[in-house]
This record gives C-alpha cells, sequence and structure tokens, in this order.
C-alpha cells in the first residue's frame, strides 16, 4: 500500500469574477522513503498541491472533488483532531520563508519544546533533549547556545536548518518541502539539499520537493511530477524525464536553461507565458506555445500516454505511441 | 531580431475608465457593503441640501426683513396645539425658521470642513512629502515640528487664537472674519495628521524601484515626488480625509458651541445648537437637538464612509 | 546534455578595448546607528558619541570594456547591488570614483549628470515594483524620451515609443494599459524598453531575471542579447546565477562581502576557477548532470559587513588560509588566463 495516494483531487478557487480550477485531474502515489519532485512554474498550482495535501488552502480556495488517502485513510473522513495529529506528528511541511514557521518571539528552544509537548507526554527536560537532538542532527554548530537564540539571531541558512528541525521533530513520515532553497544562496543551497537528501534516506523519511529548478530535482527526487497551468503534464522517473523528457513543456523548459546553449548564443525560450487560472485555453492548455499544435490539441484535452515510465498527457506522444505500434505490428504481420 | 509572437499575442482593447471603475476592488466592495452604500447616500443628501439651500430653504436666514420675532419659538409643525405649518420645523428664539437655518447651517459647517481640511492637506502632503523624501535631518526637524504641534490639542490653540483675536481686533471685525479664521485656525493645527500619513507611505514607497527608475532617467525630486510618489499615496490620503472632514465640522462646532465660532447671524450648526441652549429647559428643545441630530449623522456617516475606506484601500495604514 | 565552456565564438572583448566605465577603489559604508541622539552612548561615566557601519563595498576596482557584458556575481550581501546603484549614481561613494570615458560622475549634480543619464540606463530587479502603477505603459515610456528631447514634438516623442516598445516585442496598442495588467516577463519587457528609450550606450542590469519564471528569464536574457548586438550595448550585469552569467557573460567579476575576489573572461573562470570563493561557487550549481563530484563546503557562514575581518575577508572560511591570509589584505594579481585574482595562496603558489 502506497504510503500516501492522491486520486483525481481537483482544487477550485472562489473569486468573484467566478471559479476557477487551481487544480484538475491530480494523480499520484508516495511510497514510504521516496523523494517526490514537483516542478512548474509560478501559478502552476505547484504549492496549492503541497497544501492541499495536508487541507491547509485558505479561504476562497477548497477541495472540489477526489480524494487522498494517508496509509489508505481518506484524510477527508478524519476528524479535525485526527487530521492535527496526522499534521503535526505524521506529515510535516518546510515552507519557502522559515519566518513562517518560527515565531520571532519566542527562542528556538522554547517553539520546538512547545511543539513536542503539544503532541507527546513528556517532560520539559526530554523534549528539550530531543530538540537538542534533532538540532545536532542538521548539523546545527554549538546547538546548546542555539536553543536559547531567537530566530533574527541566526542567518537564512540556519533558519532553515531551524525549521528542518522542527519538521522532523516528530520523526514524520513525509516532509513536504514548498521552495525550501529559493530564497537562499547557492552554496547555502547545495548544503540545505545535500541535507535533506542525507536525512530522509537515513529515517526512510519520504519527500515531496515542490521547486522551480529542475538541477535541484535532479539531484535530490527519485520521482518528478511537472505541472502546467493546474494540471499534471508528465510524471515518472526523474532520470527518465531529465535525460529524455517526452512533453513539449518539459523539452521546453529544459531547453530554456542558459546551459543548454552555446556561450553567447541565443537561449531556446518557450514564446509566451503560462495563462492566469481564469483564462486556461480550451483543449491542452499548453497549445498556443507548442511548436508541434496540432489541431486536435485546441479542443481535447490530452490523456495520459504511457512512454517509458513515465505518463504524459500529450496527443503528440499519444500518436507517436499509436503509430509505433502500428508499425511494430505491420512488422510483425 | 525580436520576439514578433510574442507581439502577436491577442490584444484586447484598453478598457474604458467607467470599465476600470466598476472592475475595481473598491466598486466591488461597495456594492456589497450595505452601510457604504447608505452612508453615501445619506452624505450626498446632505451636499445636495447644502449646495442647493438658497433654492430649497423656505426663507432667507440671513434677511432680517423676513424674520418676525413674533414667530420666535414656534414648535416644529407636527405638534398639533401651537404647530405652525408654515414652519415645518418651528422656529428659533430670533423667529427664523429652524428648517432654512438649518441648511444654512449645514452649508456653511460643510464649507469649514472641506476648506479647512484641504488646507490641512496641501501643507500636510507638501511636509509629509518633503520629509519623507529628503529624509535625514530635514526630515527629523519636520517630524518633531509635528510632534510639538501635536502635543497641543487643537481646541487649545483654537481656542487660545481665537480668543486672542476677538479681543484684540473686537467682535465685529471678528464676525465678518469668522469663516476664514475658524478654516485657518483649524486647518493649522491638524496638519500633523496628514503630514505624518503621508510620510510614512512616502518612506514605503521610496524603496521601490519606481523611484529609482525616476532617478535614473534625471528626473528632477519634485517631479518624482509630485508625479510618481504622490498618486500612490492617494489611498491614505482618501481615508485620512474623510475621517478629518469629520473632525473639523466638529471642531468648528464645538468653537461655535463655545462661542468663539460663527456669529447668531450667520450660525453654523454648532452655533444654532449653542443658541437654542439657553431655551432648553424652557421647554423649547428643538431648537437644539434637531440641529444637533443633523449634526452627529452629518459626523457619523462621513466615519462610517472612512471606516470603509479604510477596510478596503489599506488595512495596515491610519488607525486613528 | 553537457555543459558548454569553450572560449565564447563571437562575444570576445578586443584585448586593448576601450574602457567605457571605471570604477576606482570604491569604498561604500551605511551607518546603521541612526540619528545623531540615538549614536550618543553612556560608557564609563562619559558620554560618547558611537557610530555603526556597514561596510558594503570595500576597495573594489573594475573596468567595464566598450561592447563586453561584465557580470558581477556573488551572494546576497557581498555588495553587487551596491557597486550597480553606486554606478549609476543612486548612491555616492564614501570615497573612490566612478569614471565614464575617462570623466568624473560621482561628484557630479543632478543637473550635471543629466548628459550622463541618456547614455546610462538600468533595468531593475523586480518587475512589480519597477514601474509606476498609476501611470500607463505609453506615459512610463515617454517620459525619459520627452525629458532628453524637450525640442521633439508629441508625434516624434510618440514614433520614438512606438518604435522601443516593438523592439521589445510589446504591442505598441498596449500603450494605454496599467503596468499591473501585464505578466512579469512583460513588465521586464516594458522595464527594457524604459532603459532603451534614450538610446544609452551603457546598460546596468540589477538582477534583472532572477524574479521570472525559467522559460521567461530565456526570453528575456534573448532580448537583452539582441539588444546588445543592434544597439552596440555595454552591460554591466549583476546576478547571483552563475549559469546565466557562463551563458551572457564577457567576463566576470566575483565578489565576496564587498570585495573583488576574482575577475577573469568567462571561459577561463567556468574552466579554471583560482580563487577559492569561486571554486566553491561553482561547485554549488545545480546541474542536470547525476554523476557530478560533490560541492565544496565551507565551513562557517559569511561574516557580517559590521565587523570585517582583518585580512582577507574570506580567510575565515577558506581551507587554504594561513597566518599571512588573517593579517594582510591580498591585492589583485595578474593570472596566465588573462584574470585577475586576490589570494595571498594562489600568489604563493599553494594553489
Amino acid at each position: 500500500m502506497a504510503l500516501l495516494e492522491v486520486k483525481d483531487l481537483e482544487v477550485r478557487f472562489g473569486l468573484r469574477s467566478g471559479e476557477v480550477k487551481a487544480l484538475r485531474d491530480i494523480n499520484f502515489t508516495l511510497n514510504r522513503g521516496e523523494r517526490l519532485g514537483v516542478v512548474g512554474e509560478s501559478g502552476a498550482g505547484k504549492s496549492v498541491l503541497g497544501f492541499s495535501i495536508l487541507n491547509l488552502l485558505s479561504k476562497p480556495g477548497y477541495i472540489a472533488g477526489g480524494e487522498i488517502s494517508f496509509e489508505g485513510r481518506n484524510l477527508a473522513d478524519l476528524s479535525a483532531e485526527e487530521l492535527r495529529s496526522v499534521r503535526g506528528n505524521r506529515i510535516a511541511m518546510i515552507f519557502q520563508d522559515p519566518m513562517m514557521t518560527l515565531n520571532p518571539v519566542l527562542t528556538i528552544g522554547e517553539q520546538m519544546v512547545e511543539c513536542l509537548l503539544a503532541h507527546r507526554k513528556i517532560s520539559k527536560r526530554d523534549a528539550r533533549e530531543i530538540a537538542l537532538q534533532k538540532l545536532k542532527q542538521v548539523y546545527i554548530p554549538s546547538p546548546e547556545t542555539r536553543l536559547d537564540q531567537y530566530p533574527h539571531e541566526l542567518s537564512g541558512g540556519m533558519r532553515q536548518r531551524v525549521v528542518i528541525a522542527i519538521g522532523l521533530l516528530m520523526d514524520p513520515d513525509i516532509i513536504i518541502a514548498d521552495e525550501p532553497t529559493t530564497a537562499l544562496d547557492v552554496t547555502i543551497q547545495a548544503e540545505i539539499m545535500e541535507l535533506m537528501l542525507e536525512l530522509c534516506e537515513r529515517n526512510n523519511v519520504a519527500l515531496i520537493l515542490i521547486t522551480h529548478d529542475l538541477g535541484v530535482v535532479s539531484q535530490v527526487t527519485q520521482k518528478t511530477i511537472v505541472m502546467y497551468a493546474g494540471r499534471i503534464i508528465e510524471q515518472g522517473p526523474t532520470k527518465e524525464i531529465i535525460n529524455d523528457a517526452q512533453h513539449p513543456y518539459t523539452q521546453g523548459l529544459m531547453n530554456a536553461l542558459p546551459q543548454m546553449a552555446l556561450p553567447g548564443q541565443r537561449l531556446n525560450q518557450i514564446r509566451g507565458a503560462m495563462p492566469p487560472l481564469q483564462r486556461i485555453p480550451t483543449g491542452c492548455a499548453f497549445h498556443p506555445r507548442c511548436n508541434y499544435v496540432m489541431e486536435t490539441c485546441k479542443h481535447n484535452l490530452p490523456g495520459f500516454t504511457r512512454s517509458g515510465g513515465c505518463q504524459v498527457a500529450c496527443h503528440l506522444v499519444a500518436e507517436m505511441k499509436r503509430e509505433e505500434a502500428a508499425q511494430k505490428k505491420a512488422e510483425e504481420v | 531580431m525580436t520576439d514578433q509572437t510574442q507581439i502577436l499575442e491577442a490584444a484586447p482593447a484598453a478598457p474604458s475608465a467607467w470599465q476600470r471603475i466598476k472592475d475595481s476592488h473598491l466598486w466591488h466592495s461597495f456594492t456589497r457593503d450595505r452601510v457604504a452604500q447608505i452612508s453615501l447616500a445619506i452624505f450626498v443628501l446632505y451636499a445636495v441640501m447644502a449646495l442647493f439651500a438658497p433654492a430649497i430653504a423656505p426663507y432667507d436666514p440671513y434677511d432680517p426683513s423676513q424674520i418676525d420675532i413674533l414667530n420666535s419659538e414656534i414648535p416644529p409643525s407636527w405638534d398639533e396645539a401651537e404647530g405652525d405649518e408654515n414652519f415645518w420645523l418651528g422656529t428659533d428664539a430670533q423667529g427664523r425658521d429652524l428648517w432654512s437655518t438649518i441648511l444654512y447651517g449645514t452649508r456653511v459647517s460643510l464649507m469649514i470642513g472641506l476648506c479647512a481640511v484641504a488646507l490641512q492637506a496641501v501643507l500636510g502632503i507638501c511636509i509629509g512629502l518633503v520629509a519623507g523624501y529628503f529624509g535625514g535631518r530635514l526630515d527629523s526637524l519636520l517630524m518633531r515640528l509635528a510632534d510639538v504641534q501635536l502635543s497641543f490639542s487643537t481646541m487649545m490653540v483654537a481656542i487660545v487664537v481665537l480668543a486672542v483675536f476677538q479681543a484684540t481686533f473686537g467682535t465685529e471685525l471678528y464676525q465678518d472674519l469668522a469663516m476664514i479664521m475658524l478654516i485657518l485656525v483649524i486647518g493649522i493645527a491638524e496638519w500633523p495628521q496628514y503630514a505624518r500619513t503621508i510620510r510614512a507611505s512616502v518612506l514605503a514607497e521610496k524603496r521601490k524601484e519606481y523611484v529609482d527608475a525616476a532617478r535614473v532617467i534625471g528626473l528632477r525630486a519634485p517631479r518624482i515626488m509630485f508625479r510618481h510618489i504622490l498618486p500612490n499615496t492617494l489611498s491614505p490620503i482618501l481615508v485620512i480625509s474623510t475621517v478629518q472632514v469629520a473632525n473639523a465640522i466638529i471642531a468648528e462646532a464645538s468653537l461655535s458651541f463655545l462661542g468663539l465660532g460663527m456669529p447668531v447671524s450667520e450660525p453654523s450648526l454648532g452655533s444654532l445648537i449653542s443658541s437654542g441652549f439657553e431655551y432648553i429647559f424652557s421647554g423649547s428643545w428643538w431648537i437644539t437637538v434637531i440641529p444637533g441630530v443633523v449634526l452627529v449623522a452629518l459626523v457619523l456617516v462621513m466615519n462610517l464612509l472612512g471606516d470603509w475606506l479604510r477596510d478596503v484601500l489599506n488595512p495596515k495604514l491610519y488607525k486613528g | 546534455m553537457t555543459t558548454m565552456t569553450e572560449q565564447h565564438p563571437q562575444r570576445v572583448v578586443q584585448a586593448g578595448g576601450e574602457t567605457l566605465v571605471e570604477v576606482e577603489n570604491l569604498y561604500k559604508k551605511f551607518s546603521i546607528s541612526g540619528d545623531f541622539l540615538d549614536q550618543l552612548k553612556f560608557r564609563g561615566g562619559k558620554i560618547v558619541r558611537e557610530r555603526e557601519f556597514v561596510h558594503a563595498i570595500n576597495g573594489v576596482n573594475l573596468n567595464v570594456q566598450r561592447g563586453e557584458a561584465l557580470c558581477v556575481v556573488g551572494e546576497s550581501g557581498c555588495g553587487k547591488s551596491t557597486v550597480a546603484r553606486t554606478v549609476m549614481g543612486l548612491l555616492s561613494p564614501s570615497s573612490g570614483a566612478i569614471r565614464y570615458r575617462g570623466e568624473r560622475i560621482d561628484n557630479l549634480s543632478d543637473r550635471q549628470l543629466m548628459p550622463y543619464r541618456r547614455k546610462m540606463q538600468m533595468i531593475f530587479q523586480n518587475p512589480y515594483a519597477s514601474l509606476n502603477p498609476r501611470m500607463t505603459i505609453e506615459e512610463t515610456l515617454q517620459e525619459p524620451v520627452r525629458l532628453h528631447n524637450p525640442q521633439w514634438s508629441a508625434t516624434e516623442v510618440r514614433d520614438k515609443v512606438h518604435e522601443v516598445m516593438f523592439s521589445v516585442g510589446i504591442d505598441p496598442s498596449w500603450g494605454e494599459r496599467y503596468s499591473h495588467e501585464f505578466s512579469g516577463g512583460q513588465r521586464q519587457r516594458i522595464s527594457i524598453a524604459r532603459a532603451l528609450a534614450v538610446d544609452p550606450e551603457f546598460i546596468v542590469a540589477d538582477e534583472p531575471i532572477s524574479a521570472l519564471d525559467v522559460s521567461i528569464q530565456a526570453q528575456v536574457l534573448n532580448l537583452m542579447m539582441d539588444a546588445q548586438e543592434q544597439r552596440n550595448l555595454t552591460y554591466l550585469f549583476i546576478t547571483h546565477d552563475l549559469s546565466v552569467v557562463e551563458h551572457f557573460g564577457t567576463r566576470v567579476a566575483v565578489m565576496y562581502l564587498g570585495t573583488l575576489c576574482e575577475l577573469a573572461p568567462t571561459g577561463t573562470l567556468f574552466a579554471q576557477p583560482r580563487h577559492p570563493y569561486t571554486q566553491a561557487l561553482l561547485s554549488a550549481i545545480p546541474r542536470l548532470e547525476d554523476d557530478r563530484p560533490g560541492h565544496i563546503k565551507l565551513k562557517g557562514e559569511v561574516p557580517t559587513p559590521v565587523n570585517l575581518p582583518s585580512g582577507c575577508v574570506f580567510h575565515g572560511r577558506c581551507p587554504y588560509a594561513n597566518e599571512r591570509c588573517q593579517r594582510e589584505i591580498p591585492q589583485l594579481i595578474a593570472t596566465d588566463g588573462g584574470g585577475m585574482v586576490a589570494c595571498h595562496a594562489v600568489d604563493e603558489g599553494r594553489i
């Protein structure tokens, strides 16, 4: 049984201009200890996905359909109390801005102890001991003194380490990290990513890494989901997606990276920009920007085609696979 | 070679000004907020009453030939025993029609309120912009000045100035200049409110890159301040203005009540309340109560509008 | 999928090229002690005036050659943006000089700066803040044209604006709209159009693509390269993204804590980084390759620019640091690849 299974998830936002679908047809599974990357540009719905797994969507957004099951139990069926315990104990969330998690008026130690006491019946002294252990796990130098410091006394990288330590407090099964290194410098980003990789491997924790950076995904994750305009357009093993992307958007995203062009030459850009959720085109949402657009792309939403280990939502790939199959058949005959 | 496909993207026609207003957040929340709608309706009603007072009022309260002292203290017309249907809301102690006097009084009150606030705004905006934009010592100096000004209560300053003026130049000259003096005093006493709000938002705007961009272009400070920064601080100005008009009207009414405001011959709502106050125990309650209700309603709707604007435009700024 | 690090085919700067902008021994410090009253402290029975400073730039020397794209890279707080803003005259240097074609411009008044304003322009980082939300695109773009060409008629101004809008890929009929109606990438195009509207020869770009999405970054970078080719522009390009630098830069300057560590032609720098900090920085770029050697870990954290370390500012984190590094500030020395590096270890042949 998968640790986390998301089936036909749909999230809507009730805006005054009408309802918009922020997420559609989201299907994926996450096994124990597996690391999953969710890639997409801003507005693709990748953060909404992270929030909806924990049912943390704020006001105009709500889950309109589908189910999210954790260890086989549908999260929607849980009582508020049970949900709270899943949220705090089993699934932890790390945000882009460490200050979203850290309370500026409490010391690091107070926050960690408070968090522990809320979920477990242990003494304050024990809680502090656990907090210290976790800080050591994330390689914070002189953790004893850090416990009594306030968040503003730490650097950005240190704060993010503390947030990871807080996420680890309850020994969760899943960590959802929403752009955990975007606000950090490259050298620190590399350190934090390495740390997360190590922690997940050692504790057999599953990771959902939400990011816009394909480089980070390629180094940390085993599976990747590529999102565009609220829909998954490609998912599969990270290696396959990085080395042999099928969907024209994924290809375009990869080819647009500066290292993919000769220095001084024009980059391979994708034209246009991602449409806002209120104006998602009919058919394949990517068709106005796609170089291989066909007539059917403009009207019909593409279903998923299996290609290698990947699932791709693209008419062109589907057609190519059909032709391949037909050819094979013809050869057999 | 440029990216031609970008240009060929469908360019919908730019929306008209009316369309922009209809799409705005302000309009949207207005259509949903019943309190704001009623408040605005009442305020518009007041404005119309004030503007067209000479046309609406059955009598001219400033014209002594229309006043008959024998008509004094007639109760409102719904008092069947003594009421007179010629005088809908009754008459005051001098025999003036109360309805007409209230219409003219609203006109005076609103006039003083708006002009005083306009003066405050001009002073406060200029000082706030300069302090916020240039910063440093000039900023410290101007803001300490504002602190000093704020540490005197408006009423205290107004009472002292008006009383000294009255004593020095005599009551007659004072009565001629009463309106201008009130506008000046209330206007000057309250500029720090504006200056502080503007300075705070200038400091916030100044950090944005469009201000740097304007400097890089080579624009001079006054143009950057008035053309670029000022339009972006309009929201707090709008909020503070509605509340300040209400405050100015109250200030004027209080001064008039104390006998330092508008003369009895050209009464504002405040001096009307004051003039009727002596008669309240002799049974002529309407001379004070009716203008009082009118004043309270006016100030109330202005404050409600201000609250609504503040909530819609910028919940963080100016909770005064 | 390998990364190209060969010499740049067509963007090599001619040796001995003309120097357009010169930054000479630049220092910039910001007071963080508040105003005069806040600075007074009571120490040992006496009232003394104490002031603390952030040392944002500490003795930077740079020269930008005509026609090149000089990239300045470094992590947050290294002073790269301060360099950009000081060059543009948005900040005045604490000491040192900025020269444009040999003329000092850092001590000029606003009025005296006017002729330079039309030659030097700037593109900003945040496309959501760099356009005035209360002005239409047309107004935004007309303003610089009008200011610098007061004798032009309204038609001439409009024609010029439309020409620039077209050249950055913005439909001129969108001019009546306000900036909030555009996406981040379109706003950045408008921002570039504003800079190009006065036909400058030198553009400072302060992180112009870091707020944009990957696919849009490519569009904007292409646009900037096209503009450079068509208009003979010279760029001072500030960024933290090394993969962009590798693609875009003619030469690269690496900054750390307000000082210049290394300055070299892009190919040389990426193929053979000399300064230990540059090496660490390069190793940290997330690449798409799977079999990547691990990145170089630096010990400790960036010290605060309030109390600068003695000697080489990097010595506390440097694996090669010795006693001399703690004591003596390293000077830039020429390396064989045509670059310059400020490191005692390189000087002594230890690296």
